[in-house]
């Protein structure tokens, strides 16, 4: 079945090239779809607004437009900014963006690179954006910058850890930690004997979804975790000082980064590219994958939106009691009841 | 029944208003702007509109501005009598009559004061300009806009006060 | 354009002050975080100085005075009606409200009473603008806390309310309307049925924002125990209204101390209290409040009676010789002007005393040891409009 879409045989260099140029194509494309979708339009429905109507039809293209604003304004660096480290932060957050989206797979084929411990790949190279945004608030040489990716910094690690003990759930469950294998278990498993749907973990590992989606909130710094950037108290946080496309690599890496955690949500717990009825192993899977899987990131994104224009947002120090006392203990017990459990079964 | 915690209803808060407003019966609560207009009231204090035939310079209205933005400049002209073989009356002629709209405070004292029923208040609110020089209007414009001013409206139950008319 | 030698002389008087202010804070250990004049957080421009342990703030100080507009000197030179104008710019959320004090205290000192109908329509029109000020409060809240939602809800409904004012005054933040003597002119014709579903509009934004905001779990962590004040430090500091009443003293100018010219006591209300003291107290209150006044709003548009809308007075006013000091319960507190005149077209003196400049002076005292989120918290549920501090 590989040999079907990749039956031509590409060098080495070639294939990188075109993996690469996907994955550019992708992050931006990505991060302006659920821009307009979720932050534009629905953020304006759930506020009674319709939100931007003038830019293309209905208002589609604004964030296109907003980005080539972004690009023709001016550059500013402080004058006593670190000048080098300030350039490399947004590069930092946009490159932790850009490597998760390397291990997401949208069919039995359509994946840049399948590594065999994908997942735990996504959730190391997802901490360096940690890195970008320490240095961009260090760099800035501004006391809200600092006290920001300061923040940013404290709840960043302290959300790494419920992220990976949640995800633990699913591995054991699932007995891999390739995300391709991940997804097969879930179409392979049945629900008390009955196939039909597959078994998407979401059933079983109900408590580590909700804690990853509590901890990817928490990573993505939107509330009720939004601290880092709270703009009522530290003014945009880390970003303060980033203007242009300088910023503009921050948004694209807030929202692609959203997108790339939503897409491992729904692999982890809904079934990533696979649709019940559907044979996985057939080319049709390669076609519908894609739409399957967007269409339950888009289920998953509504959620993290929904939820971000809803909550206002917690204390620093609330957050961290909140990630150390409530969501890794339960996540440890957790994977303590999943490992008893898939051992006696 | 067990109390239903308070994050789980603001969720449901947010997503009714999502449904309420794309429920065609419902819709947003914002107009899209240059496209669609909002009406003010009829009373709204958008701009002050000058009826030029009823103005007897008699400066009243500039000096009770709380910030002095009315300019009036007047010559005293004869017109003929009221009555035939009566003398010639002598009346102010308006040269000009200018408000300065980046000074107004839009309180609307100058309206009231008026003894001769010359200025009214219409509800129109699109007089922007590029430049703040430009908000000088003279009294040709503030003429104009005398056909945007709406009639007064009828007095609500038990009011006592005596309706007025706009000149035409 | 030239400038003048005392322009440059208060420029460098400015610039010295503002110095000492930094030095006196960067001298000692520690951060010292400036927020303001330009900041999210100080609805306008106050400027909050907070010297800081980590995120702990040792001592925080507000620093008033970027909007110092000098009102109590203009007042001198402005005749009664054009004062009006004027105060109307102090509390610009509740601005009707700024008049009536004003003009209660010109009656007193010309010994003129509204007749009974302006006095209903006055106080309607008080509560209209005690509504349209403290909902946005409770937008306002919600945006400093993050939930930016309600606060569009609250602008989307307050809107209802200033659309009433706008119908009856003309103006929908600085209406002008009230007169020596009475009101400027008579409702329109239809505006009590309108107001009554104005009303309805905002017991609505109530119940929204106490489901989205005040029942959420975070917002309780949020608020819960933070910026507790108790009721003698309260009461030295000089707070009132809402804030006074968050702690525990059941005081309300609207009921103790009703200037003859308002009828508040035509209606059958209640005067919330809460014995903590907190922000999620203050916030608590203000949405009692805003239901409360809704239920006054409309006893009183049942109860309008028919009649002239101004008493006689003279064309050309002159108080008489005399001083006057009337206080009301504003949106934000308490507010009055202690009016001094000559005999003149204009009153030799006016001074003003504002709610939020009373209210925000407790800042340094509530807000040692606090986070830094927590003087967002604090600052927000004090609530204060910046105008109202500076005047």
């Amino acid at each position: 079945m590989s040999g079907l879409i990749f039956a031509i045989e590409l060098a080495y260099w070639q294939q990188t090239l075109i993996k690469v140029l996907v994955a550019a194509v992708l992050i931006p494309t990505t991060a302006l779809i659920l821009g307009i979708v979720f932050l534009f339009k629905m953020m304006s429905w759930m506020q009674s607004r319709m939100g931007p109507q003038e830019a293309g039809p209905r208002g589609l293209l604004q964030l296109a437009a907003d980005g080539l604003k972004f690009l023709q304004k001016e550059d500013i660096i402080p004058d006593r900014a670190d000048r080098f480290v300030f350039k490399a932060a947004p590069v930092v957050v946009l490159a932790s963006t850009f490597l998760t989206y390397v291990i997401l797979p949208a069919g039995p084929d359509l994946v840049i690179e399948n590594l065999p411990t994908g997942i735990f790949f996504a959730m190391a190279v997802s901490s360096l954006s940690v890195v970008g945004v320490l240095m961009a608030g260090w760099a800035s040489s501004n006391k809200y910058a600092l006290m920001g990716g300061l923040r940013a910094g404290g709840q960043l690690i302290a959300y790494e850890l419920p992220l990976i003990l949640a995800v633990m759930g699913v591995v054991i469950q699932a007995g891999s930690l390739s995300m391709q294998d991940i997804v097969w278990a879930q179409a392979d498993g049945s629900m008390f004997g009955f196939g039909g749907l597959g078994l998407p973990f979401v059933i079983t590992q109900v408590l580590a979804f909700f804690i990853f989606m509590a901890a990817i909130q928490a990573e993505l710094t939107q509330p009720p975790f939004d601290m880092p950037v709270a703009e009522s108290e530290v003014v945009g946080g880390f970003h303060v000082e980033y203007t242009g496309f300088r910023f503009l690599f921050f948004f694209l890496g807030e929202f692609a980064t959203a997108f790339a955690f939503a897409a491992i949500a729904a692999t982890l717990f809904l079934g990533g590219w696979w649709v019940p009825g559907v044979d996985p192993n057939s080319a049709l899977a390669n076609v519908v994958g894609p739409i399957a899987l967007f269409v339950k990131i888009m289920v998953v994104a509504f959620l993290i939106f929904w939820f971000r224009f809803t909550y206002p947002r917690f204390r620093e120090d609330q957050l961290q009691r909140f990630a150390w006392k409530y969501l890794i203990p339960l996540a440890l017990a957790n994977i303590t009841i999943t490992g008893i459990l898939v051992v006696v079964l | 029944m067990p109390k239903v915690p308070g994050m789980v209803k603001g969720l449901g808060v947010t997503f009714r208003t999502m449904v309420e407003t794309l429920k065609p019966s419902g819709g947003p609560a914002t107009v899209q702007y240059p496209h669609e207009k909002e009406e003010p009231s009829p009373r709204a204090r958008g701009v002050i509109a000058l009826h030029e035939e009823n103005c007897t310079a008699c400066m009243l209205c500039s000096r009770e501005c709380p910030d002095w933005c009315i300019y009036i400049e007047a010559h005293k002209t004869l017109a003929p009598p009221r009555r035939a073989g009566g003398k010639p009356r002598q009346v102010n002629q308006l040269d000009r009559f200018a408000i300065d709209y980046s000074l107004c405070m839009y309180c609307g004292i100058c309206v009231e004061v008026c003894p001769f029923e010359a200025l009214f208040w219409s509800p129109e609110y699109e007089f922007s300009e590029v430049s703040i020089a430009d908000l000088l209007h003279e009294k040709e414009r503030l003429g104009e806009w005398m056909e945007t001013v709406p009639d007064f409206e009828a007095y609500e139950a038990g009011s006592e006060a005596k309706g007025k008319k706009v000149p035409r | 354009m030239t400038v003048t030698d005392s322009q440059k002389m208060a420029y460098v008087a400015a610039q010295a002050a503002d110095a000492r202010v930094n030095l006196q804070f960067e001298t000692e250990d520690g951060m010292t975080l400036n927020m303001g004049p330009q900041h999210p957080a100080t609805h306008g421009t106050l400027r909050i100085v907070a010297q800081l342990d980590g995120e702990q703030v040792v001592r925080c100080e507000p620093i008033p005075g970027y909007m110092h507009r000098g009102y109590e000197k203009l007042c001198e030179v402005r005749t009664y009606p054009q004062v009006t104008t004027l105060i109307n710019r102090i509390d610009w959320l509740g601005s009707f409200a700024n008049e009536v004090p004003f003009i209660l205290a010109a009656e007193k000192l010309m010994d003129v009473e509204a007749p009974p109908r302006a006095q209903v329509i006055r106080t309607i029109l008080f509560e209209l603008s005690r509504l349209g000020n403290i909902s946005l409060f409770l937008g306002d809240l919600g945006i400093q806390l993050g939930g930016i939602t309600i606060g569009f809800y609250a602008f989307r409904d307050r809107e209802f309310v200033l659309n009433q004012i706008e119908a009856a005054t003309g103006g929908r933040f600085h209406p002008n309307f009230d007169r020596i003597g009475g009101l400027k002119d008579d409702l329109p014709k239809g505006w009590i049925a309108e107001t009554h579903l104005a009303m309805e509009r905002m017991r609505r934004l109530c119940d929204e924002f106490e489901e989205l905001v005040l029942g959420n779990e975070i917002f309780q962590a949020r608020t819960r125990g933070i910026g507790v004040i108790p009721t003698d430090i309260a009461t030295s500091y000089g707070m009132s209204g809402a804030n006074l009443r968050a702690t525990g003293v059941d005081w309300d100018l609207r009921r103790d101390a009703c200037p003859p010219g308002l009828s508040y006591d035509l209606a059958d209300w209640k005067v919330w209290t809460h014995p903590d003291g907190d922000s999620y107290a203050r916030t608590w209150i203000r949405l009692q409040e805003v239901r409360e006044s809704t239920h006054i709003v409309d006893q009183l548009l049942d109860s309008i009676p028919a009649g002239p809308i101004m008493a006689k007075v003279p064309r050309i006013i002159k108080v008489p010789e005399g001083e006057a000091w009337v206080a009301t319960e504003n949106p934000l507190g308490e507010m009055g002007y202690y009016v001094v005149s000559k005999g003149d077209l204009v009153p030799f003196r006016v001074k003003i005393r504002s709610a939020s400049f009373n209210n925000i002076s407790v800042v340094p005292w509530v807000t040692r040891g606090v986070f830094v989120p927590d003087v967002i918290t604090i600052l927000a549920s004090l609530y204060f409009i910046l105008g109202d501090i500076d005047r």
